[in-house]
């Protein structure tokens, strides 16, 4: 059963960057991409757990801002030294200008 | 004296894990505000500053290297010097900066010539790619933290005849050779095992037995020539000319404070002139570069302007780092509790470090 929660209005993100969202304690990084579609994943980094939204957005890539490690946020997967473990990505819904995320994924 | 120092230093020692213990290890480090719009312009990659220095500083050593040989064979080896030299500068020294701001894959926007110029760079400094990827990945994480930090030059007390002998590469040049020999066997120092993730070390083993192919190919080249030249083209360099890269490294961070959390006690940033910042890649913003590493090198000095108000005093010259750093460390060579204190400007913001266990 998902457990869809509202993360953000569709304008607090600009397009290729990403915000933070907490929800029970938990980090989520919400990114909108240059073609204006809405991603998620866990908030923090899986090599030394900094925040990702103060990341660097390029396309479908976002880099930690600690060592550069490098996701792509759409299916989380590494790209390359220093992280060797993907993110952990949750879906998400846009309705009446409000993008949800499925904290339950 | 010699072992208990280092093993106070070393990464797989006590002091690591009281490191952890106090909080020290992975913590949260002062960082200067900066507007997240301003900042994402500041981080904002281009291909174009790099493709112009890259140009220049490999454009420049295969004319320096070409005029260096003609010399040497049709004039005199003794006035083939100065383009030696100049060559040796660009690749023993500016092949530092070279390694370091392509390691972070900041200086292209394209990752290929990242990783290409990362690549060349390592072999010319004699870093091994994937070991140094990942000691300097630490570095940024413990960054002056006695027991976590594998790249801290300059202990305390320091080692002396060690850091002057490596103005010549003469402790790291063979010490990269034996690294080389033992990575192509198929192992690794016990302090590179602790950082090189399992399935990273099969990497390093390979790209040895490369480099050690091309040295034995520059030597098969000296010895059928019957000259030394070779050598002065490729490897050689890391002894003759590399005494710029340590000029520029030593004023990082050497007799500042360690275990501090905040970059702005335990880093330089030293004005340079334009040639300097060509060779160094402007990594004279050091604190800019701890602070922030995901800005290029192209972009640190703007970033310079926008958080300098946060800083303690730039440095107007090497000149004046040094004469603060070299009273410093021969200061730590009977005193190990003192270090360089840094006065934050009025109005800065402190740091409020999370109380540290011990």
């Amino acid at each position: 059963m998902p457990t869809w929660v509202p993360a953000c209005s569709v304008d607090d993100v600009d397009a290729e960057d990403v915000i933070p969202f907490e929800h029970d304690g938990v980090d989520y990084a919400v990114f909108r991409s240059p073609d204006d579609r809405y991603f998620a994943t866990a908030g923090h980094c899986t090599h030394e757990l900094t925040l990702l939204c103060d990341g660097l957005v390029m396309g479908p890539i976002v880099e930690c801002p600690k060592h550069n490690g490098r996701f792509d946020y759409r299916d989380g997967s590494a790209q390359g030294a220093p992280v060797l473990v993907g993110l952990k990505t949750y879906p998400t819904r846009v309705e009446e200008g409000t993008v949800f995320i499925d904290i339950t994924a | 004296m010699g072992r208990e120092r280092l093993a106070l230093y070393s990464l797989v020692g006590p002091e690591s894990e009281r490191a952890v213990e106090r909080g020290l290890a992975n913590a949260v480090w002062f960082k200067a505000d900066v507007p997240r719009k301003r900042m994402k312009e500041l981080m904002q990659r281009s291909d174009s500053p790099a493709i112009r220095d890259t140009a220049i500083w490999l454009g420049g050593m295969l004319v320096l290297g070409a005029a260096a040989v003609w010399v040497w064979t049709t004039v005199s080896p003794w006035l083939a010097a100065p383009a030696f030299l100049l060559y040796g500068l660009l690749y023993g020294s500016a092949g530092d900066s070279r390694w370091h701001e392509a390691g972070h894959g900041t200086a292209f926007k394209t990752r290929w010539m990242d990783t290409t110029v990362y690549e060349i760079a390592s072999f010319m400094m004699m870093r091994e790619p994937t070991v140094w990827r990942w000691t300097h990945t630490r570095h940024h994480t413990d960054t002056l933290i006695v027991g976590r930090d594998p790249e801290i030059a300059v202990m305390r007390p320091a080692r002396l005849a060690r850091i002057l002998l490596n103005f010549f590469g003469l402790v790291d040049v063979p010490t990269s050779f034996r690294l080389m020999f033992l990575h192509a066997v198929g192992r690794l120092t016990p302090d590179e095992a602790d950082v090189v993730p399992e399935q990273e070390q099969p990497r390093v083993y390979r790209k040895a037995r490369i480099w050690l192919l091309i040295y034995a190919a520059t030597l098969a080249a000296a010895v059928l020539s019957g000259s030394i030249v070779p050598f002065l083209l490729i490897g050689g360099p890391r002894v003759y000319a590399t005494f710029m890269h340590l000029v520029y490294a030593l004023t990082q961070h050497a007799g500042m404070g360690e275990d501090v959390l905040d970059h702005r006690l335990n880093t330089r940033t030293v004005r340079m002139c334009w040639f300097n910042r060509f060779l160094y890649w402007n990594m004279n913003y050091h604190v800019e570069h701890h602070m922030y590493p995901l800005v290029p090198y192209h972009r640190l000095p703007e970033l310079h302007e926008e958080i300098q108000h946060e800083l303690a005093a730039v440095y107007p010259s090497i000149w004046a780092a040094y004469k603060e750093l070299v009273p410093a460390i021969l200061r730590q060579l009977k005193d190990q509790k003192y270090y360089v204190r840094r006065e934050l400007p009025p109005g800065a913001t402190p740091f409020n470090e999370p109380a540290l266990a011990g």
